[in-house]
């Protein structure tokens, strides 16, 4: 029986300027060419190690794209300056018709409005039930009656087949579950933008196709744009319309799910095929074996 | 066995970091009260965590508070026998638990009974990303999380202060008066003559006051401050414990020098 | 986790702290016992205050009957000025003897005041004429030790 007092005074301030920021995603999406992120040039460093060199990515509204890599080549640094929560070194990030890099840390937080994110293992809030959960961002953000909010959850959690689920706690689901009911919090209030910061991993088949079949589905009803980092590059294949390839910090390949299935690129096809040698090299930089198993000797 | 150029170069490096941090902590604290316009907001977030670290610490504090008066009352009979001096009793308890013992061990269990349980809890939602996540879905994690977290603290630890040094002195009671058989009379006039209330109370809950204060935002900075993995965690929470028993008898030699100098 | 549930512990837990601080207060603090609206201050000055302490008792016929306020040195007179807070309901008279004893061998050091037959009291603010200084322990051993080599010199 929470009292719907979410309306403090910051709530107040902090409506007029998701308003404001709403009115300039509309007024953008009419004047521009339906480019929603718009990635320029973008750089960035951590503790002066370059994790990201001049990353180019356009993503038009309405489209779900995976942006792909092997582990640790800055996928999720990528999503993480998408959501303003890192500062790039280097280079633009626009939403819309906003340059992330002049926002103040209260625009960023009104922007972030029309954002979802998955996180990596759901990253659900441990100490509320499942309800809760998904009404946590109805809450701090609108001041809704509570009957309403109940609708609105109940109807997420129905399009993630968990309706069932609401009163449960996160410990009781199993990792599938944990996943769909963080996708139906990430949507919540009906976001622009989804990001999901692999969504597959450590998911059984089944959980993951239904995973996969949701973000597609619910991008789709939504008329929100998706960007996914991954590499199941198997179930990615089926649901997306575009993929970029990072390594190193760069983008080494491109294209629709088609082109790059026919592609000859040797990084794709590792990619594509699992193989353990290729462009990605199986071998971590080593001194050449003689030194290493006779130089003692 | 390693070089002393080598050790005094993690000496200092050791020094530098320990620096680094307390500008750290103390930038954390100005942040957190810049966003403590929660507590009057949204009040219910910061009774939740009185609930957490107040109510759920009471038992642990009323026990110790008990024993602890019990072993001041039989310990201070013992020594006060020897010069006749028995009556007093109700005063040397009065006094050792309002002025250190009260503030002091009630700091030093709700570090280890809420601190650390704070510090674990933030230590996890960091680990688990839901920091990040509530982060990004425009929610301070600072306003919503850590605030109400500090002042339920805060808010809790002079209460719980003042439940230890009542206990205590019930303990000494019971044990000077109706185990041992000191005159109740002289045991109670004997303590309201030497206990000022302005002088002795009030300034052991601003001692109170103050370790609510160090023990809350070491717990809160500890927590978000944590490496994310289950070591990370743990070895937070341990420092959190340390920290703050260390902090604390600092403090509180520090704030005894200032208030009782004797005249 | 039910939302009246908490409230209620943080009621019971603010009221427990709160009934603790009271407690404090009244039954071994003597906040109760310490009416500071109700005092008045009387001033006396003493040669020597010994170890007197500011907040220490003032007694008549062992009664306590106000505490020590302040103590001040005066650079004038070169003697020491105590400030005292008397409880309202005691009257002292003019012809009072205030004098510092110590409570047992080592105890701690109190005013007591003696008060003689004067009809007239003393008003808030009035000095108190007739003192006598603390009685110091060196000074007393050293009188004696010189009495008794006095004494040995005479008889030698």
């Amino acid at each position: 029986m929470r009292l719907s007092c979410c309306c403090h005074q910051e709530e107040m301030a902090g409506a007029g300027a998701s308003a404001k920021i709403t009115r300039l995603f509309f007024r953008e999406n009419a004047l521009s060419d339906d480019i929603l992120v718009d990635i320029e040039d973008l750089h960035f460093n951590y503790d002066g190690r370059p994790v990201l060199e001049g990353i180019n990515i356009r993503i038009p509204r309405g489209k779900v794209v995976a942006i792909m890599g092997g582990s640790g080549c800055g996928k999720t640094t990528l999503l993480r300056c998408i959501g303003g929560q890192l500062k790039p070194s280097g280079g633009r990030v626009r939403l819309g018709a906003h340059l992330l890099s002049a926002m103040s840390q209260k625009e960023l937080y009104g922007i972030r409005r029309h954002l979802g994110m998955l996180f990596q293992f759901g990253a659900l809030f441990t100490d509320m039930s499942v309800f809760d959960n998904v009404a946590f961002p109805i809450r701090e953000h609108t001041d809704m009656p509570e009957e309403m909010i109940r609708d609105l959850v109940l109807m997420k959690l129905a399009a993630v087949g968990l309706r069932g689920a609401h009163g449960l706690m996160p410990g009781a689901l199993s990792g599938g579950m944990a996943r769909r009911v963080a996708l139906a919090r990430a949507v919540a209030l009906d976001p622009m933008l989804v990001m999901y910061d692999e969504p597959f991993t450590g998911l059984d088949p089944i959980s993951l196709g239904v995973i996969g079949q949701l973000i597609r589905k619910l991008n789709d009803a939504l008329g929100a744009t998706s960007i996914m980092v991954t590499h199941d590059i198997q179930e990615s294949l089926l649901i997306v319309d575009y993929i970029y390839f990072i390594s190193a910090g760069r983008i080494v390949a491109e294209g629709t799910p088609d082109a790059l299935r026919a592609s000859s690129d040797p990084f794709v096809h590792q990619f594509l095929h699992a193989e353990a040698n290729g462009p990605v090299p199986f071998n971590y930089p080593a001194p050449p074996l003689r030194a290493d198993f006779l130089g003692a000797a | 066995m390693s070089h002393p150029a080598t050790w005094l170069r993690r000496l200092g490096h050791g020094v530098i970091e320990s620096v680094w941090r307390l500008g750290f902590a103390m930038r954390f604290l100005l942040a957190v009260l810049r966003f403590s316009g929660v507590v009057f907001s949204r009040p219910q977030l910061t009774a939740r965590e009185i609930y957490f670290s107040g109510a759920l610490s009471l038992l642990i504090i009323s026990i110790s508070g008990l024993f602890v008066g019990l072993v001041l009352g039989l310990q201070g009979f013992e020594t006060l026998q020897r010069f006749g001096s028995t009556e007093v009793l109700g005063s040397l308890v009065a006094l050792s638990l309002v002025r250190e013992l009260g503030p002091v061990v009630a700091a030093l269990l709700f570090a280890a009974r809420a601190g650390s349980a704070i510090t674990a809890e933030i230590g996890l939602m960091k680990t688990t990303e839901q920091l990040k996540a509530m982060d990004m879905m425009g929610v301070n994690p600072l306003a919503r999380v850590v605030a109400p977290r500090f002042w339920g603290g805060v808010i809790s630890m002079p209460l719980l202060a003042a439940l230890f040094s009542a206990m205590g002195v019930l303990g000494g009671w019971l044990i000077g008066v109706v185990f041992i058989g000191v005159d109740d009379g002289a045991f109670w006039s004997q303590m309201q003559g030497s206990v000022d209330f302005r002088y002795d109370i009030v300034n052991g809950v601003i001692k109170s006051f103050v370790f609510g204060v160090a023990v809350s935002l070491i717990a809160v900075f500890e927590g978000y401050d944590s490496v994310s993995t289950a070591e990370g965690v743990s070895r937070a929470i341990t420092r959190t414990v340390v920290t703050s028993a260390l902090v604390i008898l600092a403090l509180d030699f520090v704030l005894t020098a200032f208030m009782f100098r004797g005249n | 986790m039910s939302r009246s549930t908490i409230d209620l512990w943080v009621g019971i837990f603010t009221a427990i702290g709160i009934a603790s601080l009271l407690f404090l207060a009244l039954k071994v603090g003597n906040l109760s016992s310490a009416n500071l609206s109700n005092t008045y201050t009387l001033e006396a000055r003493f040669d020597n205050i010994g170890g007197l302490k500011a907040r220490g008792p003032v007694k008549s016929a062992g009664v306590l009957v106000g505490r020590i306020a302040e103590i001040t040195f005066d650079p004038e007179n070169y003697d020491a000025v105590v400030t005292m807070q008397i409880d309202g309901r005691y009257h002292f008279s003019r012809d009072t003897i205030a004098a510092i004893y110590t409570a047992g061998l080592l105890g701690e050091q109190y005013v007591g005041l003696t008060t003689g037959a004067d009809e007239t009291m003393y008003k808030a603010g009035d000095t108190i004429r007739q003192t006598q200084s603390a009685v110091v322990l060196e000074q007393l051993i050293s009188q004696f030790l010189f009495s008794k080599a006095a004494e040995g010199e005479g008889t030698k």
